[in-house]
């Protein structure tokens, strides 16, 4: 086994811009049900139309990347919207079920050949980021940057830069927000939501808010994945949100930092385990073939959040107390 | 300790002669033909009541009698099928509920509904009225909120204290035992500055101890200018501070009065009698014996 790739891809892994896509989205999943309680299945919903919004301004509509990316965040705030005004009235659970409904459905619409022009269809989208795009606005110079498995070429680099700038503003936002009082409602309708009508707080309108922010993390998470890859409707997938849940419960929902320290640990030990397993397979310790080991992960992802969810509900970052009293 | 309460108790709160639906002086909430059923049961059906400003008016009546579907109504948490209700002159029927409680009509729950995972001292500030920190763009801006929130603390230590829950301020609320709770929504429903304050069985659970402080604590309610509207089952405390009383059974209002005369009338031993024929007359019976021994 070649241990010296294995530790390099995977240290590689702690800082690409699809950590930093990911812990945005997560970050999200802390407002949406860390902080607010709201049960949002879809945000891989909310990164797709990030992204295709992005995309589709640029390739289609013919704007300038930066407008294109305010468009996708714009997108999200009306995806939020048509969610949120039939549901949020109602118990938290039709919102589990609108939500994982609707990404599925625009994932169906982004992927059915009727809007290939706009849409990619199957393909997806690409070349958005080029030519008067993303990559041009590149503010470093040609040349290799960074030291050892964290080498990148000065446009990996800017990606990097741009997400953990926007990774960055969206956590200091994040954490402004629940220190408030305005985090203050937000966490007590997390808890009851009658008590804090009682006391005369517009429980609907705070929760509006919070689903629209939590989805603009996450707009901003397809964002961010969008300058470091295609547009592809294979990303935006069920299976996502639940890496992102994962990612969540397992830095602590109701942190601020968790759910981005969560991302790494979560997908720094996916690209460990993605150069382990098959590796373990060829080299005979492991008594299944290289595919078979590839799809190991996704049981042991399984297993992981059920551990974690039994045992340390609160999350790695989470506080103690809470552990004693969890509902 | 009776004579001095006696002293503190509103008179010549009505017009004619007690009856249910009598005319008040200066009514806050009046209502009208408010009808609740779920499915084939009638949970409530109030003809017309009027509850008067300024005094305490105990809302009691056997187990199902329809206080809380009553309370829930009034407040916005629940519609009714039929009728029409005002608080202070403004019509409430179809009102949310956070509106309701904006107006200064602020309630308390019968399951006690202390916000777990925030502390004691967050429970409370949290029930403060127009806070600047409350709204989205404000709230990224501390120098916008930070001196009210800093006066809010205050207020809030100074109503923990009265409440005996000022060393609990940095517990979550989840930690407080169940008296404790009941403890926290009241003093967080006063956090509001109500004008209405309808507290749906303050006394349940709470130790005897403390049930003489927050007897005098809600008696100094009314001093302060609010209107207390509660339902409640120990007679005891009914007796004790209330200016008036209205008797429900069977979601309907069955008799109302001054507490010394409203008890002795058949229809309320009736109604206490006739809900419990086939449980617990051994309760009903004590109970019942309480009542005319403290009419005496
Ligand atoms: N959500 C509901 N669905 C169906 N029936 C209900 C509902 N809420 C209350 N009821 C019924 O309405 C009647 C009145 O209930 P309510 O809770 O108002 O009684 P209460 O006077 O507050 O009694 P208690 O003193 O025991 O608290 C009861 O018969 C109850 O079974
Ligand atoms: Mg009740």
């Amino acid at each position: 086994m070649d241990w010296g790739s294995i530790l390099n891809n995977t240290l590689a892994g702690l800082l690409t811009p699809t950590i930093l896509a990911f812990a945005l989205a997560t970050l999200g999943l802390a407002m949406h049900f860390g902080f607010a309680g709201l049960l949002n299945f879809g945000i891989a919903g909310f990164m797709a139309v990030g992204a295709y919004g992005y995309a589709i301004s640029v390739l289609t509509f013919g704007l300038p990347w930066w407008a294109g990316m305010i468009m996708g965040v714009a997108a999200s705030v009306v995806f939020a919207l048509i969610m949120g005004i039939p549901t949020l009235r109602l118990r938290g659970d039709y919102l589990a079920i609108v939500t994982i409904a609707a990404a599925e459905i625009l994932r169906l619409l982004f992927l059915t050949t009727a809007f290939e022009p706009v849409t990619g269809s199957a393909d997806g989208l690409f070349g958005y980021n080029n030519s008067g795009g993303f990559a041009d606005a590149n503010p470093f110079p040609p040349g290799d940057y960074g030291w050892g498995p964290w080498t990148y070429n000065e446009q990996t680099l800017w990606m990097l830069v741009f997400g953990l700038m926007v990774l960055a503003v969206a956590t200091l936002l994040l954490w402004a927000l629940m220190r408030s009082p305005w985090g203050r409602v937000v966490k007590g309708i997390r808890e009851d939501e009658d008590a804090v009508r009682a006391l005369g707080k517009n429980v609907f309108a705070y929760k509006m808010q919070a689903l629209i922010i939590g989805g603009i993390f996450g707009a901003l998470g397809g964002i961010v994945l969008a300058t470091s890859t295609n547009v592809s409707p294979g990303v935006y997938v069920t299976s996502l949100t639940f890496f992102l849940w994962t990612a969540l419960l397992l830095g602590g929902a109701a942190t601020i930092f968790g759910p981005v320290l969560g991302s790494i640990i979560f997908w720094v030990l996916q690209a460990f385990l993605t150069n382990i397993l098959p590796a373990l397979a060829e080299s005979g310790i492991l008594p299944v073939s290289g595919i078979q080991a590839a799809t190991l992960r996704y049981v042991l992802v399984g297993i992981g959040l059920m551990l974690i969810v039994i045992y340390r509900p609160q999350g790695i970052f989470g506080d103690k107390r809470e552990m004693t009293f969890v509902k | 300790m009776s004579s001095n309460s006696e002293s503190q108790k509103s008179t010549g709160l009505h017009i004619g002669v007690a009856a249910p639906g009598v005319k008040k002086v200066d009514p806050i909430l009046v209502i009208d033909s408010v009808k609740k059923s779920f499915g084939g049961l009638t949970a409530v059906d109030v003809e017309h009541l009027e509850i008067p400003r300024g005094a305490i008016t105990a809302l009691i009546g056997p187990n199902g009698a329809g206080k809380t579907t009553l309370f829930n109504l009034l407040t916005g948490f629940d519609n009714p099928d039929t009728g029409a209700w005002s608080f202070e002159g403004k019509q409430l029927a179809g009102i949310s509920s956070f509106k309701v409680a904006k107006m200064g009509q602020v309630r308390t729950f019968q399951l006690t509904k202390a916000l777990s995972l925030l502390t004691v001292l967050e429970n409370m500030k949290l029930g403060a009225k127009n806070q600047t920190g409350e709204k989205l763009l404000n709230s990224l801006f501390p120098f916008l909120w930070r001196k009210q929130d800093n006066e809010l603390e205050v207020k809030a230590m100074e109503l923990l204290r009265r409440f005996k829950l000022d060393a609990k301020k940095d517990d979550f609320a989840a930690s407080l035992s169940g008296g404790q709770r009941k403890l926290l929504e009241m003093a967080r429903a006063l956090m509001t500055d109500p004008v209405l304050v309808m507290l749906d069985e303050p006394m349940a659970g709470v130790n005897p101890a403390l049930t003489q402080s927050l007897l005098e604590h809600v008696l100094n309610l009314k001093k302060e200018g609010m209107t207390v509207l509660f339902v409640e089952h120990d007679m005891h405390m009914v007796r004790h501070i209330a200016d008036w009383v209205v008797v429900m059974a069977e979601g309907k209002v069955v008799a109302e009065g001054a507490p010394d005369t409203v008890m002795k009338e058949q229809a309320v031993i009736d109604a206490y009698l006739g809900a419990h024929q086939d449980t617990d007359l051994g309760v009903v019976t004590g109970r019942i014996k309480v009542i005319s021994e403290e009419g005496k």
